[in-house]
């Protein structure tokens, strides 16, 4: 069945990444709770996950506030439902888009550099001589990027949260000229507590996704600057893909009946 | 073939029938090794003949597909975790290409093990460091550099400085002075020497440096086709009678071993 062959052959290979792949989230997270732990090193890469992330979140937040009341403006007019819109907007950012987009961000901002720089120490023999050095790489490397993105992540969304929340209400005021009174009080009136937890525990998830994918993608980087220029684009994409796919059950688990 | 070790304790590392393929690329093919206590023993073999995979399978980076490894009487081959970690901690290596953290200045390169592995303050540590900058030739200033500053010669003796500077049980050599100036060759093959002498450390060096070689080492042994076809005290090593060591150390291309070329 020379048909069968390569699907049988494409098949295998996905089973035995997946394996290898859930084998290394266990051992990385089994290595964030037995000592020694590095404070300094998840201090370092808190900054990177989410200080330094800050501005491009920001941005894409409040553009994707502003947008928000615009189009459900001009959509909801057509049913004289515009006084809607500070509830699509605070629905919508804090249920999905706060955690997606940013999640989607810090995906390519610090799921890319994980993956380049532990892609570098692999092929430049540095994880091997982390090893020699009675240093384990999954408790060097490895954990204090999971602890970063983990508790980061829902900060940075949280903050998101607000800017994408404060693009919303600028464009309602200034453009479409609502009270900003009333357009407050509507505001607070629909924030509901499981909306915004349900973002925030998407965000601490996604956060492991990305930088658990750096990691993997790095960790296992083979063959010179090609291998890392591989495990950089493998890292994002597959970090992207998992958030979609992940946001989708998150969502089944919160809100389906 | 000579495989006595000089002194009549249990070897210190002892290596038998190590097998290791990449792919069906065979690469090392039934090795039989002995390292005694506080010998150093040196293997020589052509370029990409598995010298340096050797190194790797002992220390564990790579996983051998059959043989046997012992180190102080403890099988390393299928070990891990923590049982793992405590074997390593027996050794200092000095990789081929150095393999310095970049993230990291020269001195907490050198210091590393001391911080992270023996939990070491950090300005004892340091002062250690320099001291064991300053037996490799390096002064203060290279100290705080980062290893992307520097020349390939002096990532090489960093790399030796933190080879070293735990203390190790047994130290590897990967090619040691390969990218030295003669001079400092000479002075890294005396610290080599007096490493030995002061920490009674065994060390695994390989060189192609024959000079070199005769300094540093008491016992030469050659890898050659995946196996070790010759071994025997250095003082030994002119009259091996072996046509393929001989052909070796006098670097000659006409030989048993046949370089895969094609004249132009
Ligand atoms: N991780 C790896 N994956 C696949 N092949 C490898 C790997 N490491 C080494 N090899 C192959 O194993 C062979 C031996 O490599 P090794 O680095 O041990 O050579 P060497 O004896 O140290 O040579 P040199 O003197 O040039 O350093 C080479 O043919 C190399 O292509
Ligand atoms: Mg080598």
């Amino acid at each position: 069945m020379p048909i069968l062959q390569p699907v049988g052959r494409t098949f295998i290979a996905f089973l035995g990444a997946a394996g290898r792949l859930t084998l290394f989230a266990f051992m990385a997270i089994a290595h964030c709770f037995r000592p020694p732990i590095y404070p300094r090193l998840i201090g370092r890469q808190m900054m990177a996950v989410g200080y330094y992330s800050l501005p491009v979140v920001g941005l894409t937040a409040i553009f994707t506030g502003m947008v928000l009341a615009l189009q459900s403006y001009t959509g909801f007019a057509r049913f004289s439902a515009e006084s809607a819109i500070p509830n699509v907007v605070i629905v919508s950012i804090t249920r999905e888009l706060g955690p997606v987009l940013a999640g989607l961000m810090v995906a390519g901002r610090v799921g890319a550099a994980m993956a380049a720089e532990i892609g570098t120490m692999r092929v430049t023999e540095q994880i091997d001589a982390l090893y020699t050095l009675s240093t384990n790489p999954f408790k060097y490397l490895v954990a204090p990027r999971l602890i970063a993105g983990v508790v980061t992540l829902p900060i940075l969304v949280l903050i998101a949260d607000i800017i994408g929340v404060f693009g919303g209400y600028l464009v309602s005021i200034y453009k479409l000229g609502f009270n900003p009174a009333t357009y407050i009080a509507n505001t607070i009136d629909f924030v509901q507590v499981q909306d915004v937890v349900s973002g925030l525990v998407k965000a601490a998830v996604f956060g492991f996704l990305v930088t658990l994918m750096g990691c993997y993608h790095g960790y296992h980087s083979r063959g010179g600057a090609q291998g890392v220029g591989t495990a950089t684009t493998n890292a994002v994409v597959s970090a992207s893909i998992l958030i979609l796919c992940f946001n989708y059950f998150i969502t089944e688990l919160f809100f389906a009946q | 073939m000579n495989d006595s070790t000089p002194t009549n304790q249990a070897p210190k590392i002892q290596i038998r029938g190590l097998k290791k393929a990449f792919g069906d690329k065979v690469i090392l093919d039934g090795v039989d090794l002995d390292i005694g206590q506080g010998e150093s023993v040196l293997v020589i073999g052509g370029s990409g003949s598995g010298k340096s995979v050797l190194l790797k399978c002992i220390l564990g980076l790579l996983h051998p597909d059959s043989g046997s490894i012992l180190v102080d009487g403890q099988e390393v081959v299928g070990l891990y975790g923590s049982a793992l970690e405590e074997v390593r901690a027996k050794f200092g290596m000095l990789f081929q290409n150095a393999a310095l953290f970049d993230s990291l200045p020269v001195w907490e390169n050198v210091a590393f093990g001391l911080i992270q592995g023996k939990g070491m303050n950090r300005e004892e540590a340091k002062a250690v460091a320099l001291e064991k900058l300053a037996s490799v030739g390096l002064n203060e200033d290279v100290a705080e550099l980062s290893p992307a500053e520097l020349s390939g010669g002096m990532r090489k003796r960093v790399g030796l400085a933190r080879a070293i500077a735990s203390n190790p049980e047994i130290i590897f050599f990967d090619e040691p002075t390969t990218g030295l100036d003669p001079i400092m060759g000479d002075v890294i093959d005396r610290l080599i020497v007096s490493c030995v002498k002061e920490l009674g450390a065994s060390t695994l060096s390989i060189t192609h440096d024959m000079a070199s070689a005769r300094r540093i080492s008491d016992r030469i042994a050659m890898l050659y086709k995946g196996k070790i076809i010759w071994s025997g005290p250095t003082k030994s090593i002119d009259s091996s009678g072996n046509p393929y060591v001989e052909q070796f150390i006098n670097g000659n291309s006409e030989g048993p071993i046949q370089m895969q070329v094609r004249s132009l």
